[in-house]
């Protein structure tokens, strides 16, 4: 009984996978029809596949090539990430190795500004750039996105390098160790993997951002997202089109997700659960 | 070796008998933490004192001369205009709807995922997936491959059973974006509530099992009352993030079929209709219902921090 019902509850939690992953599953197969077979009812399981979406997407059919998107999105992720980095770090150590006074207050005044919606700021923010003409620029969105980031970077730094016993790095320095060769050879090892996930989570949530790149950007600055918004309304038959456009803006935050996965709920909880 | 004796000397006496080296020290504590302070005080908190000016200001930006000073004309607007009532209303049955509904999805998903059986890691990485496509993308995808009323998948497999062919969109715009946003949503509560039962008391509940405990019994006296502060804080923080949400309202129904919650009126009121004053007072009180939820997300946090950092 007990075995039966244990296996049954495996069973059901493959199906409810399945069912979650179904919809990506079918985004994929329909990204391979033709466009024809991609719109029919009931659906073509088995139809030829073809390439023809992903080179429709990459501007073989006179569209708008989306790479100047692809590249915006990848200088505006990883710009702001490294910046966030930069800022973020030093802020850790003085949050965890060497705390300044009160240093839980800093951290909650971090998180606290996560907690203004981004909404509120995003009109000052609009005229701001329209009077210093930095309308359509990618390095305003970098500067946007590193202030959207940094305080769950800060927590998330804060809570891998609290984990950096104190006792060791204490010995180091009896030992005579000055502090660049401390962060390099004691902390930086422990808390090397924390500090990849956390650029790994600030990339996603840079790469994913709408409102600000719509608002903020035009023609030269677009970002993929923005790209993606051409697709709002049909234009015949797309569905092709839209799942393998999608699809490969998608892949950046599936593969930066997958390798971030097991601190992933730290991220994303701001350090709370670990 | 010399250091071993030397550096605790010099650090003592300093600290005690010249106060200017103690103050430069504390300084020279701070001074790693003053770049990110700052970066995070001018580029958020600005722009909203900004914003909280010019919501007192009758201000239209085609006609930039006529700006004046209104006093909380525009508040009265927003709490009296009809829409933008509605837009409040929308936003509460949105972000509820979607924490709810992922937040109970998410708990049976982590229960399930909680033991062991055949491919588990390949199970978690499939429920993950959905959290992980671009939210532009997934709006997208749920908007015109899978509602479609001509050719999306929904009909199409109701087509197998010889069901109704709905527009699910017209027909129900609201729980259409919904939808999609507990689909996105629900592994995020997921992974937090895994955490939570991965972090419970194993001896406890083997002591609970021997005493002769049912499983619904160690569910409701063991594990619910250890995943109160979990659940509250996947509720608090799925809600800080909902209440923000403008990607899925964009793209499925471009705020239209009355789904325009509070942020997309105001990307919409000053985008469009380019209404400075009104869209700062709507984002103002956005961000009053985001203090409220915020409030009690501190709360949460704090306490589950200050248990961390207690037992480290």
């Amino acid at each position: 009984m007990s075995v039966l019902r244990r296996g049954g509850l495996g069973l059901l939690a493959w199906l409810a996978g399945i069912v979650f992953f179904l919809p990506i599953a079918w985004m994929a197969l329909t990204s391979f029809h033709s466009e024809a077979d991609a719109a029919t009812n009931p659906p073509s399981f088995t139809a030829a596949l073809t390439l023809d979406g992903y080179r429709e997407f990459f501007g073989s059919g006179g569209g708008a090539s989306p790479w100047p998107a692809l590249i915006n999105s990848t200088v505006a992720s990883v710009a702001s990430t490294l910046l966030v980095l930069l800022l973020a770090l030093p802020a850790a150590y003085a949050l965890s190795i060497r705390p300044v006074k009160k240093w839980t207050d800093v951290l909650f005044f971090f998180l606290s500004t996560k907690m203004l919606p981004a909404v509120a700021g995003l009109l000052p923010i609009y005229l701001f750039a329209k009077n210093a003409q930095l309308l359509d620029n990618i390095w305003l969105l970098v500067v946007l996105y590193t202030s959207m980031n940094l305080p769950i970077a800060v927590w998330m730094m804060q809570s891998f390098l609290a984990e950096v016993p104190v006792a060791v790095i204490e010995a180091a320095r009896v030992d005579g160790a000055r502090l660049p060769v401390i962060l390099a050879r004691v902390v930086a090892p422990i808390a090397l993997p924390g500090i990849a996930a956390t650029a790994l989570i600030c990339f996603i949530f840079s790469w994913n951002e709408l409102l600000f790149a719509r608002v903020l950007t035009g023609v030269v600055a677009e970002t993929a997202p923005v790209f993606l918004t051409g697709f709002i309304t049909s234009q015949g038959l797309f569905l092709a089109k839209v799942c393998a456009a999608s699809l490969v803006i998608s892949l950046p935050v599936l593969a930066a997700g997958f390798a971030a996965q097991d601190k992933l709920v730290q991220g994303l909880s701001l350090g709370a659960v670990k | 070796m010399t250091a071993t004796t030397t550096a605790p000397l010099a650090a003592t006496p300093a600290r005690t008998v010249r106060q200017p080296s103690a103050r430069l020290r504390a300084w020279a504590t701070r001074a790693p933490l003053l770049p990110a302070l700052v970066f995070m005080i001018v580029v958020t908190q600005l722009p909203f004192v900004a914003t909280l000016v010019i919501s007192f200001f009758d201000w239209n930006a085609l006609y930039p001369k006529a700006r004046h000073f209104t006093g909380l004309d525009n508040y009265r607007e927003v709490l009296t205009d009809a829409d933008l009532r509605h837009s409040v209303w929308t936003t509460v049955l949105l972000t509820a709807g979607v924490v709810l509904a992922s937040l109970v999805l998410g708990l049976v998903l982590a229960l399930l995922l909680d033991r062991r059986f055949r491919g588990r890691g390949i199970v978690r990485t499939l429920l993950i997936a959905p959290f992980l496509v671009v939210p532009v993308a997934a709006a997208l995808l749920w908007k015109h491959v899978l509602y479609n009323p001509e050719y999306g998948l929904f009909n199409g497999l109701l087509h197998y059973v010889g069901g109704p062919q709905p527009d699910w969109v017209s027909r129900t715009p609201l729980l259409a974006v919904e939808a999609s946003l507990v689909w996105q949503w629900t592994p995020f509560m997921m992974l937090i509530l895994l955490a939570g039962l991965q972090s419970r008391d194993q001896q406890q509940i083997e002591a609970a099992r021997v005493d002769g405990a049912s499983d619904w019994q160690i569910f409701r006296h063991l594990t619910l009352p250890h995943l109160r502060r979990y659940l509250e804080l996947g509720a608090l923080l799925g809600s800080i993030y909902i209440v923000q949400n403008f990607d899925a309202v964009f793209t499925i129904t471009s705020g239209g079929l009355g789904t325009a919650n509070l942020p997309y009126t105001v990307y919409q009121s000053f985008y469009q209709a380019h209404e400075n004053g009104l869209a700062s007072a709507a984002g103002v009180l956005v961000v009053i219902g985001s203090i409220v939820i915020a409030t009690f997300a501190l709360r949460v946090v704090s306490s589950l921090f200050r248990e961390e950092v207690s037992r480290a």
